[in-house]
């Protein structure tokens, strides 16, 4: 008996170190996982440190500093209120990444609850499906403004109403891939062995449905991050004087011919945000599918 | 073909009810109701109260539901409260310069994303491929808005080859017309056509590599039939839907880029109502929009069905 253990034991533990070999391998050969993370990061810990970084207050307008070129004292020159260029960037960051990271959260969380549970009950199914065909329907900026002119302008509401865009997509991919799990042989012995319904959705649908979750809400993330400067060009987003990178572009709106760096950071910010986002969302998935080797799959 | 149109047509009573209740809401749901958003905070709650009462809005909630959704059929939309005209007629009036501008915007991307879609996928693995892959990428991280924005201090102050903004009506002459339109059209396009060309190439990469695109090369085809006549027809669907989806992003895109380029159109309407918080123009707009978007989708489901007969019912 004991002989028998200790083989299996070491079986396992061999193909557990090929597996984690074989993890290695496909993290080395999907360079955009890596540069999404690394770009990421970076945009991350400066909209972390900025403030003890830099003492300049973000909102601070010097009249006699308007619409400076760069030099030693700002890295990027003023905008037209002699606001430090840089400084609000990185505040900027700060801004959008809280409200792109708050709807990714909140609509994975909502989504999840719905998709598991429509995966699993039928009626709710049907009922929780319909609600989310229509919401898909109606085109995402759209509904967000119409929800934040019910509501008013306030950065959470700006959030609140972005979560509500996303969620049903959200909602979707879980159900389809809880719909997967449901029909696997463990579901099923649990229900034999009478676990109740909402141990069998949490404890053994939820973990099946991580991976696709973490692809789905990088993905969110990146498209709230679009979302929020889209309505804040339109006036619709987070309320000025506060920098986020939405804000930033609209007030170069008008200047923007005359100081092209007060619009040409805060974009370049928002691209290279979003374009880490992808690649990170895009890495993970090709990562987690078992039938990518290598990242051969382009 | 019929019975497939009815089909797709029952299908979207449904999603036409979900888009009903959550336009309405938007306008019911107001903390204080319509007249608070109008007026504004610093209206006294009496002129509020007066204002709410003359707007329904203090009957009973299925009464008001039952009265709007009369109201969208007979054609009444509410009126704007800010422009002194219907819903309806404000947005008839806004809806041609966005209509030009998603329609221009939609050939520019297909003209580009189809043909390069296609020779990614032929030219799988080479330099072209990844530099199609990587250019889709970056469209896929860039709003329309901001690539305007680039274009714009390229194209419009830097060399003056375009008017900077503005917008001259068909009336004027075509050329007149499209020269206005053809710096936000092309930005829309392009962030368009980088989602078109990865569903082309995805789908074209698929067909691809099927049996009957090795039989048709080996009884002689010419490598252009074999792509065009068997590979692209069958890859056909999948291009159609990106087109019919991406629709929604186009003109929401559309209408923040017309904000921009100081485009007339249901952009400028649209913002000029969020400043005001004139709310029943909000919901024209909304509603508007996604029934637009849905008869897009519908079109495509049915154009769908005549690429792909095994789709029609009664047809194996």
């Amino acid at each position: 008996m004991s002989l028998l253990h200790k083989n299996t034991s070491a079986v396992s533990e061999a193909v557990f170190k090929e597996q984690r070999q074989l993890r290695k391998e496909r993290l080395l050969a999907s360079p955009g996982l890596i540069i999404g993370f690394a770009g990421f990061a970076v945009i991350l810990a400066l909209a972390l440190l900025v403030p003890a970084l830099s003492d300049t207050d973000p909102n601070a307008m010097v009249v006699i500093d308007r619409l400076k070129p760069p030099s030693g004292e700002h890295l990027l020159g003023t905008d037209e209120f002699g606001r430090d260029l840089f400084v609000r960037l990185m505040y900027g960051a700060r801004v959008s990444l809280w409200g792109g990271g708050c709807v990714a959260v909140f609509s994975c969380v909502l989504g999840v609850i719905a998709g598991i549970y429509a995966s699993y009950f039928k009626i709710l199914d049907h009922i929780l499906m319909r609600i989310c065909d229509g919401l898909i329907a109606i085109p995402g900026i759209l509904l967000a403004i119409a929800l934040i002119a019910a509501l008013g302008t306030s950065s959470w509401n700006v959030i609140a109403a972005l979560t509500i865009v996303y969620t049903p997509s959200v909602a979707r991919t879980v159900r389809a891939s809880a719909m997967v799990i449901r029909e696997q042989p463990y579901v099923e012995a649990a229900k034999v062995q009478g676990f109740t319904n909402f141990r069998i959705l949490w404890k053994l649908i939820l973990p099946g449905v991580i991976s696709q979750l973490t692809v789905q809400a990088s993905f969110v993330f990146a498209q709230a991050i679009i979302s929020e400067a889209s309505l804040s060009f339109l006036g619709a987003g987070v309320p000025a004087p506060a920098a986020s990178w939405g804000n930033m572009l609209q007030a170069s709106k008008l200047i923007f011919s005359k100081a092209p760096l007060t619009m040409i950071c805060p974009g370049a910010a928002v691209i290279l945000c979003v374009l880490s986002l992808n690649l990170l969302g895009d890495g993970l998935r090709d990562f987690m599918d078992p039938r990518t080797k290598g990242g051969a799959k382009k | 073909m019929l019975a497939y149109i009815a089909k797709r047509i029952l299908s979207l009573i449904p999603v036409l009810f979900v888009v009903s209740c959550v336009v309405f809401l938007v306008v019911y749901l107001i903390p204080g109701g319509p007249a608070a958003a109008l007026l504004g905070m610093e209206a006294p709650p009496e002129q509020i109260e007066a204002l709410n009462t003359e707007l329904g809005f203090n009957r009973p909630f299925l009464v008001q539901y039952a009265d709007w959704f009369a109201g969208i059929f007979k054609g009444d939309w509410g009126d704007s409260y800010f422009l002194h005209q219907s819903v309806l007629e404000a947005i008839a009036e806004y809806f041609m310069p966005t209509l030009s501008l998603a329609v221009l915007a939609q050939i520019i991307a297909v003209i580009l994303s189809v043909p390069l879609g296609i020779l990614a996928a032929y030219r799988r693995g080479t330099a072209l491929d990844l530099a199609a892959v990587s250019v889709s990428l970056l469209g896929a991280a860039l709003p329309g808005f901001l690539l305007s924005m680039f274009l714009m201090l390229f194209f419009c102050v830097y060399h003056q080859w375009f008017p900077v903004a503005g917008y001259v009506g068909l009336g004027a002459g075509l050329g007149e017309h499209l020269k206005y339109l053809f710096l936000p059209a092309l930005s829309l396009g392009i962030v368009q056509a980088a989602y078109i060309t990865r569903m082309t190439r995805a789908s074209l990469l698929e067909t691809l590599y099927k049996n009957y695109i090795r039989t048709a090369r080996s009884k002689g085809l010419k490598e252009g039939r074999v792509v065009m006549r068997y590979a692209l027809k069958n890859a056909a669907p999948a291009i159609l839907t990106a087109v019919g989806q991406s629709f929604g992003s186009l003109i929401t895109g559309t209408i923040v880029t017309e904000t921009l380029f100081n485009i007339p159109g249901i952009g400028m309407l649209t913002m000029g109502a969020i400043n005001r918080r004139d709310v029943f123009v909000i919901q024209g707009v909304v509603l508007f929009v996604t029934l637009l978007y849905v008869l897009v989708n519908l079109i495509v489901d049915i154009l769908y069905g005549f690429v792909d007969p095994r789709l029609q019912p009664g047809r194996k």
